[in-house]
């Protein structure tokens, strides 16, 4: 049996309310993170600082990807409401690809780091800094996968109010994350000379 | 050759079969009773049944009728380690040996604290949670009815994972909390802390899911009518533990994050060297350990507050005051973690703020005792089961209450910290807040549940006992901890301790009546549950919504949605002559099918649990990819929901009740 529109839109009001309860947890985890981190900071046991190790210049290539990955994934979504199915789906290829360069530039930090002897197990401080951008680096990944099976689902049903709505809670979390790193390229990358 | 044999088998080594006998004995009965039951089910062909009717349910009553069984069956093992402590001490005095190893009473006394507040008091909170609240807001179900039972399954995953370190791998010894170093790899190499670790990760993933499932429920779903000034106590009692919820969990969910980083892949966040911190691991648990202590006391406030006004026949005294208090709680929760350990040395000020704000949190506490008791003054009392489990509560949780403030004050607490004297205060408050609560509230609510009341006498006798028992048991706790005991003291020299701790196992053993007074009560129900079947739907003249349909509720809950212009609803009904639901409001109604979806996640969860536990790296890859794929599923479904016509419905209510 289908069902009624009123029925569906009282469910997608939920799902999106429940949605943005769960990005406020997510905002706890990630802010113990940081206050993990700040403390950890200093304690490099004899080993490289944080102004040493990190190149804001790297970092902010990484910025300028992900916020233009929101921002096409915000245009995305406005394609969708005005029902221009190929915009949208090439607006969110875009994202996905900008998320994929963002996150390939990310592991590739991290590979560099470890072959210079500095990985998680050297200090608490790069424990800190593995375990904060690494957990973005996986909210990332999980978006990707999401973002992907988007895509899978509107070439599939096309241009609905439901595939509308699903797409809504993808871009949230998407943005979220885009505010996420924001924080982190300020106070880690930014803030390692400080 | 043998590393790949390394990479299949992990950790796992004949070594970890434990030897000792009480352990082995475990070890050997456990695995029994899971096959006689698995035997016993599909010796009488239940399978199906159980399976369609149970496991994959996503009705909130059954939900909560399976956490409540196994918060029972935990809270039999918490009782019997409980049991296990107190006959230590009772005869380990000046050499004499006790019946249990050092290394045996650490794992008892960890596996006690953890069992009985993330398996027994969050069960029966999330139990009694999904029995009332969509039915006492006029609802139909949860906001989400298969995150809910996802939820409950995480919360199954755990309670395997933590029974399965009795059976193969021994449990922590680090204490209910884990402090670290102690539980770092250096002190700690064996699985004992990654069970308890990665039990109460998925556990609590599913605390989380549930507290954003409540929130949503009461903010979206509530009768029409039913502003937040007109909820009953209860719901807005939950709203502000499924708050803390939201707020704290994500800080425990990091906390065993990293804590298991440190294990699993050698960082350095709490180790002793290189750099690690493990007074920033002790601030972060207590940052969610804290509120958690309320997450699991204000429903019972909640319970107590319906219990009160429906037995004293009055309308609850103060709602506004009950609910500021309830919010002022709240608040105040996020700001005394510190005292947990004022022996840190952060300093006369920073202990003389977070001293202060626990004694301040005593003001809204004691403003909710003052308006329970304001409710029962000039009320038409009636004295059965859930009334006597009330004045239980107000004697033992103010005593508790008392020396908690005792402890606020840090030059006291300097030479209390650690002590009997806290093991004392905690579980004053918490066998007299929680446990009292949840049992008036389940004795309360049972009939709405089952269709039939529980047998009162046997309750108020369960009552007495246990607060016979408690009396017994703790007193002593507290004159023993001022003479300088500690706590999880497996053997001491001062003879003169002894007669105080003996009395302590035998008020142990009074409780453990109570406890089979109460099981008494529930089996001799279950016989007698013919003369005891509630034919009306309101048994105790009831003053909210869950008492205005039928009992046992039907799966639906409300054949037709009420809407509530009245705080105390039912009670306005009835004084009015406005209970019946005329044919014409019958509308068509939809409700959730059942979903495979929760128990799926909860064996996958359970799966990558035990893996990493014996780093068996391959089948926690299986697993998360088979979770990806079961979510990815059921978000993709559209089509998750099934049809009742109005006519059915007025069919099967019959009369039109």
């Amino acid at each position: 049996m289908k069902h009624s529109v009123a029925r569906s839109l009282e469910k997608y009001d939920k799902a999106e309310f429940g949605f943005w309860l769960y990005l406020l947890t997510d905002i706890i985890l990630f802010a113990s993170l940081f206050a993990t981190y700040m403390i950890l900071r200093g304690n490099t046991a004899s080993g490289e600082s944080a102004a040493a190790l990190f190149d804001p210049k790297y970092a902010l290539l990484e910025t300028v990807l992900l916020l233009t990955s929101s921002f096409t994934c915000g245009i995305a979504g406005l394609a969708l409401r005005f029902k221009h199915k190929r915009m949208a789906l090439g607006l969110l290829v875009t994202t996905l690809l900008l998320g994929l360069a963002f996150i390939s530039l990310e592991l590739n930090e991290f590979a560099t780091l470890i072959n210079e002897g500095q990985s998680w197990r050297t200090s608490a401080f790069l424990s800190g800094f593995f375990t904060l951008v690494g957990t973005h680096g996986l909210h990332i990944i999980i978006g990707l996968i999401w973002g992907a099976v988007m895509l899978a689902y509107i070439i599939k049903t096309g241009v609905t109010s439901d595939s509308l709505r699903k797409f809504t809670l993808f871009s949230l979390f998407w943005h979220f994350l885009d505010l996420v790193w924001i924080f982190i390229f300020t106070i880690v990358y930014l803030g390692a000379s400080l | 050759m043998s590393q790949l044999v390394d990479f299949f088998i992990g950790r796992l080594s004949p070594e970890y079969i434990p030897t000792e006998p009480i352990t082995l004995a475990a070890a050997i009965g456990l695995p029994i009773i899971a096959l006689v039951v698995v035997g016993f089910i599909t010796y009488t062909k239940r399978w199906k049944w159980l399976w369609q009717n149970w496991l994959t349910s996503v009705d909130a009553k059954k939900i909560g009728t399976m956490y409540m069984i196994v918060a029972v069956l935990m809270m039999l093992r918490g009782v019997s380690d409980a049991l296990m402590m107190r006959l230590q001490t009772a005869v380990a005095v000046n050499g004499a040996s006790g019946p249990f190893t050092s290394d045996t009473f650490q794992q008892v006394f960890t596996a006690h604290g953890t069992i009985m507040i993330f398996f027994v008091a969050m069960g029966l909170l999330f139990g009694l949670v999904n029995w009332i609240l969509p039915l006492i807001l006029g609802a139909r179900d949860m906001a989400f009815p298969v995150m809910n039972s996802i939820s409950l399954w995480l919360f199954v995953a755990g309670m395997m994972l933590i029974n399965m370190s009795l059976v193969y791998g021994g449990f922590s010894n680090g204490g209910w909390l884990g402090y670290p170093p102690l539980t770092e790899l250096e002190y700690n190499p064996g699985p004992g802390v990654d069970y308890w670790i990665w039990s109460l990760q998925i556990a609590g993933i599913g605390s989380l899911l549930s507290g954003i499932n409540f929130f949503t429920t009461i903010i979206k779903q509530r009768a029409p009518g039913m502003t937040l000034w007109k909820m009953p106590i209860f719901s807005w009692s939950v709203l502000v533990t499924s708050v803390l919820i939201m707020l704290a969990f994500p800080i425990l969910t990091v906390t065993l994050a990293l804590l298991g980083l440190d294990r699993t892949l050698g960082m350095h966040f709490f180790t002793s060297d290189t750099g690690g911190n493990p007074m920033l691991y002790i601030n972060l648990i207590w940052a969610w350990g804290h509120p958690e202590v309320y997450i699991l006391v204000l429903p019972a406030f909640g319970v107590f507050s319906e219990v009160v006004a429906t037995y004293s026949k009055k309308m609850l005294f103060g709602y506004r005051t009950m609910v500021w208090a309830l919010v002022a709680i709240m608040f105040l929760s996020f700001i005394v973690w510190q005292h947990h350990f004022f022996t840190m040395g952060a300093g006369a000020n920073v202990n003389a703020f977070f001293g202060i704000m626990t004694m301040v949190i005593a003001i809204p506490t004691g403003v909710k005792i003052f308006n329970w008791l304001f409710t029962m003054y000039r009320g038409r009392i009636t004295f059965s089961a859930p009334m006597m489990w009330f004045m239980a509560f107000v004697v033992t949780f103010t005593i508790g209450g008392v020396s908690g403030v005792l402890m606020a004050v840090p030059a006291l607490d300097f030479q209390v910290h650690n002590s009997m004297f806290l093991v004392a205060h905690f579980h004053n408050v918490i066998i007299g807040g929680v446990i009292f609560g949840f049992f008036a509230g389940i004795t309360h609510w049972f009939p709405k549940i089952f269709g039939y009341k529980l047998h009162d006498t046997l309750g108020i006798w369960s009552a007495v006992l246990w607060q016979v028992g408690f009396i017994v048991a703790f007193i002593p706790l507290y004159i023993l901890g001022l003479m300088g005991a500690v706590r999880r003291l497996d053997s001491y020299s001062d003879p003169t301790w002894q007669p105080l701790f003996i009395t302590s196992a035998v008020g142990v053993l009074i409780i453990c009546t109570g406890i089979a007074v109460l099981l008494l009560q529930l089996g001799y129900s279950f016989l007698k549950r013919k003369e005891l079947k509630d034919t009306t739907g309101d048994p105790w003249d009831g003053r909210t919504l869950e008492w205005s349909v039928p009992s046992p509720a039907p799966h639906y809950n409300f054949a037709v949605i009420p809407t509530a212009n009245h705080r105390d609803e039912w009670w306005y009904r009835k004084q009015h002559k406005l209970t019946k639901t005329p044919k014409s409001t019958f509308k068509d109604v939809w409700l959730p099918r059942s979903s495979g979806t929760g128990i799926i996640v909860g064996v996958l969860a359970g799966l990558a649990g035990f893996s990493i536990i014996w780093h068996l790296w391959w089948l926690l890859a299986i697993c998360f990819i088979s979770v990806i794929i079961t979510v990815i599923r059921r978000t993709l479904n559209d089509d998750s929901e099934f049809q009742v016509s109005a006519t059915e419905l007025f069919h099967e209510v019959g009369k039109g009740r």
